[in-house]
């Protein structure tokens, strides 16, 4: 009893070391909790009230109401899953391919070695919101998961060349040796060893995938190429936007709920991803 | 190899096979030959997987007359051929050398839209632009990322920092049309600053183009607002980077021996630490560079600024395909291009890294 209070004390005190990625943390568990749980609750207002439009937040519209007089806040509430799901696949997608391949470049070495680096400078010099727009214009993105494949295979090289440099440093020291001195095995020495040691790149940059493919997806639907239907906050800026609501002052609320929105879960994560640094790389901590 | 060899090495006649081996070592032209390779698979890249996605362009088009002006096949086909300007008969691998002798001279094709413009004078039209005002926004960003950064190197810890520190991670967090829209939101509407409707455009209607003040003053007063936005959502990365990298300067032993030999505090700044610290950060303004032109459509489209970026989003919309093509064919050739120009300035300022 008393060691699972210590452990869950240092946890605790882990977590919170950095203030500013413990507010991260939270911040990323609220929009998670929000854009999951958040639509059971709150029941989306599609009813159009002429005699409301652009009011400003009040007790019954805690953001106050869009362009034909409905709730913001259900709105808000309601378009957080896709981006979400978008950003946590495609970060998913690139991080698997980016071990998998940084892990067989390093290991494998010669001719694959660099036919996967030379195939990650080029993936790396495309560039990536152009190339996004114009298949845009070529292919229907209207599922999420066809984006969120799109996104995850183009955001994969930069990852792949840290986890293969990680992996040539890693397997020359020490401790890798002396486990394989002592025959712990391949799956121990990857799983036990290496893996551990890869986990700050690894989290680290599946929070860069998934801000970079927020952005992106965000990007595509505000410019109307991707035709997504339903309530996202992309569709909600896009909307906002083309109604003209950036050039009244009551719409104020109409279009800043969606920026804030994105804003805001794009910040949360950033600082978790400093808060994890920390967490994964004890060299970064000065205590604990 | 050392300078002593190499020296002697000039002073006697090279044999050619020598003098190619000579060359074949010397980096800015490996860089070169490199860039060069980028671009050719890069081009070939995209022009297969424009052809082979699952809608071809050219076969929605043939569709689109059949179905809806009752087009017999042939002709429709035959239509659709002349606008794309190429023949469907011939093999792939036939069109691509074809595609491939049009670039090398410089043809782009022309626009389906604007019927017999050629794509290379649109874009000659609308690039400038885009690159006058990322290419002053980096510049600004730049120079003011490195001075603040080595602000808060030299006063880390204290207020000043944690400050600039907080501010630099929340700019480089939110995307930058975001922040465009926040401008326009606030400053331009809310608070009435700035006369946006006004500042639309790459310039005024009328302004005759040329190097007088009045042109000048135009051209800055209409790219204020992209400007702006570039500035705040790069400034920040360039801080941090420079805070950083100017900490692990101030710890090298040429420092220290520079604060031996009782040099002024000045010169030990900007020759000694600012100097060495900013090295590293010529690479990244290459990917900053490529990031920049790149996210170009969203600010562009956001502040109505005719640049490259905002022609992409007109040729997407019209499903000019030609153009799209062209133009994101020109980006990437600017990227690419930033990258060697990166990686020769980086050689050009640390001399350490072309011996290898």
């Amino acid at each position: 009893m008393e060691t699972v209070s210590l452990s869950l004390k240092r946890t605790w005190r882990l977590l919170t070391y950095n203030k500013m990625g413990f507010l991260g943390l939270l911040g990323v568990l609220f929009f998670i909790l929000m854009s999951f749980v958040g639509p059971y609750v709150v029941p989306l207002d599609t009813q159009t009230k002429v005699d409301k439009i652009y009011q400003p937040p009040s007790m019954e519209f805690w953001l106050g109401t869009d362009s034909e007089g409905r709730d913001i806040f259900s709105q808000i509430v309601h378009g957080g899953k896709d981006v979400l799901m978008v950003a946590f696949l495609a970060g998913f997608i690139s991080t698997a391919i980016a071990v998998i391949l940084g892990s067989l470049s390093a290991l494998a070495g010669g001719w694959v070695d660099n036919a996967i680096m030379a195939l990650a400078d080029i993936v790396l010099t495309i560039p990536q919101f152009p190339l996004l727009a114009v298949l845009a214009g070529l292919v229907k993105f209207n599922n999420i998961t066809l984006l969120a494949v799109i996104l995850g295979v183009l955001s994969w090289p930069s990852l792949t060349r840290a986890i293969r440099a990680q992996v040539l440093s890693l397997r020359e020291r020490e401790f890798v040796e002396a486990a394989r001195a002592l025959d712990l095995g391949t799956r121990h020495i990857i799983l036990r060893e290496i893996m551990p040691n890869m986990m700050s790149y690894i989290a680290i940059n599946l929070i860069f995938a998934m801000t970079s493919a927020i952005y992106a997806q965000v990007g595509l639907v505000f410019l109307g190429l991707v035709p997504f239907s339903g309530q996202n906050w992309g569709v909600m800026l896009s909307l906002a936007w083309t109604r003209g609501a950036i050039f009244y002052k009551d719409s104020i609320w109409y279009i800043m709920s969606p920026v804030a929105a994105i804003a805001l879960f794009q910040l949360a994560l950033v600082s978790l991803s400093r808060l994890l640094e920390e967490i994964f790389n004890p060299r970064l901590r000065t205590s604990v | 190899m050392s300078t002593v060899t190499l020296a002697r090495e000039g002073l006697t006649r090279l044999s050619p096979g020598a003098w190619l081996r000579r060359l074949a070592r010397n980096y800015v032209l490996r860089r070169f030959l490199v860039a060069l390779a980028k671009i050719y698979v890069v081009v070939t890249l995209t022009f297969f997987i424009v052809r082979l996605m699952p809608t071809n362009p050219i076969e929605a088009y043939i569709n689109e007359l059949i179905d809806q002006y009752g087009f017999t096949y042939q002709e429709a086909r035959d239509q659709a051929a002349a606008l794309f300007g190429l023949d469907l008969d011939t093999p792939l691998w036939q069109q691509y050398l074809q595609y491939m002798g049009q670039l090398i001279r410089g043809d782009l094709g022309t626009s389906y839209r604007s019927k017999g413009t050629p794509v290379s004078a649109m874009i000659a039209k609308f690039l400038p632009w885009t690159l006058f005002s990322v290419g002053v926004s980096l510049l600004i960003s730049f120079t003011l990322g490195i001075l603040l950064g080595m602000v808060m190197a030299y006063r880390r810890e204290s207020l000043l920092d944690h400050v600039l520190s907080a501010l630099a991670s929340i700019l480089t967090a939110i995307p930058n049309y975001l922040v465009g829209m926040m401008i326009l939101v606030f400053l331009g509407v809310q608070w009435k600053v700035f006369p946006i409707t006004q500042m639309r455009g790459a310039m005024s209607p009328g302004m005759k183009p040329g190097f007088t003040w009045e042109f000048i003053k135009d051209i800055f007063y209409h790219a204020t607002l992209p400007i702006m936005t570039y500035v705040l959502t790069t400034v920040g990365s360039w801080m941090l980077a420079m805070k950083s990298s100017t900490i692990s300067t101030l710890g090298e032993d040429y420092v220290m021996v520079a604060k031996a030999r009782g040099l002024p505090e000045r010169r030990i700044v900007t020759a000694y630490v600012g100097r060495n610290a900013s090295l590293p950060l010529f690479t990244q303004l290459a990917i900053s560079i490529g990031f920049v032109v790149g996210g170009s459509a969203l600010i562009e489209f956001i502040f109505v600024y005719q640049g490259i970026g905002q022609l992409l989003l007109n040729s997407i919309n019209y499903r000019d395909y030609p153009v799209m093509q062209g133009v994101f064919l020109v980006i990437t050739v600017a990227v690419i291009l930033a990258n060697f120009l990166a990686d020769f300035v980086y050689s050009w300022l640390d001399p350490r890294i072309r011996i290898q």
